[in-house]
């Protein structure tokens, strides 16, 4: 074992333990920390999969944006911290059931198929090709400029629908 | 690049099952939404390996771009259904789905 293994390691102990416990911590502010926990983990394979600018806009977005909006959201509705609420609805033995078989179909699967992988550096400039693909007409600039639509929608949306009446 | 691309879709496929138990067992809607991140951020991490492990020899960024993609939706996914959850606490006073069953027969 080499030391990006190890460091591989690490990090997936990091974020499927804060996923365990977004799941199971029946107090929703521990759980929106511990989601914070495991999007720091991914953070950190993107950097592992030399997708730099990816680890940053995943710790801008998800920990800087979207989970501190959950936080909000858990304080404005809170209530239920009392003993007796319960965290888990009648069906979670048979969700537990389905997720488990899930995974272990999809390892079966994984573990069996062999993935035409190249050996291959990135390309030092990836960050510049990425930025110019975003804008150039033969790349990706339609769905770059309906992402910004699709937000500027959201963000009308969401504050009417929360909006006092 | 002496780590299996399988050991990356293995922990993406882990997240992605416990995002999912946590869809299906939870009461609370926001801790519903949460599961819902997770698994997004399981499929961003496919995207990102598959990326780097089949596509970056030809020197191309289409993953890069698909989770940035991902990423947009799953920002305006969060602020309306965190929206929504605010409005029908206003309303019902409570966010346990079970207790919103007006749509009901």
């Amino acid at each position: 074992m080499n030391l990006s293994q190890l460091v591989f390691i690490i990090l997936s102990a990091v974020a499927l333990i804060g996923a365990v416990g977004v799941v199971t911590n029946r107090n929703l502010f521990r759980a929106a920390l511990f989601l914070v926990l495991s999007f720091v983990g991914v953070a950190g394979f993107y950097i592992l999969l030399e997708a730099e600018i990816l680890a940053m806009v995943q710790l801008l977005v998800y920990v800087g944006a979207i989970a501190i909006l959950i936080i909000f959201a858990i304080m404005l509705s809170r209530q239920l911290m009392s003993p007796e609420y319960k965290a888990r609805n009648e069906q979670w033995l048979w969700g537990l059931v389905a997720a488990v078989a899930l995974f272990a179909v999809l390892a079966y699967i994984l573990l069996k198929v062999t993935w035409p992988t190249s050996e291959s550096t990135v390309p030092p400039d990836a960050i510049i090709r990425l930025g110019l693909s975003l804008i150039s007409p033969k790349g990706f600039v339609l769905p770059f400029e309906v992402a910004s639509v699709l937000l500027l929608v959201a963000l009308v949306g969401a504050v009417i629908i929360a909006r006092e009446k | 690049m002496n780590i299996p691309l399988s050991w990356y879709l293995i922990v993406a496929a882990a997240l992605f099952c416990i995002g999912l138990y946590g869809v299906l067992s939870r009461r609370n809607a926001i801790a519903i939404l949460m599961g819902v991140e997770l698994m997004l951020n399981a499929v961003n991490i496919n995207l990102l390996a598959f990326w780097r492990y089949v596509e970056a020899v030809q020197g191309t960024v289409t993953g890069q771009v698909f989770a940035i993609i991902v990423i947009t939706v799953a920002a305006a996914e969060a602020a309306v259904g965190l929206a929504l959850i605010i409005a029908v606490y206003r309303n019902r006073k409570t966010v346990n789905v079970e207790d919103v069953d007006l749509m009901k027969l």
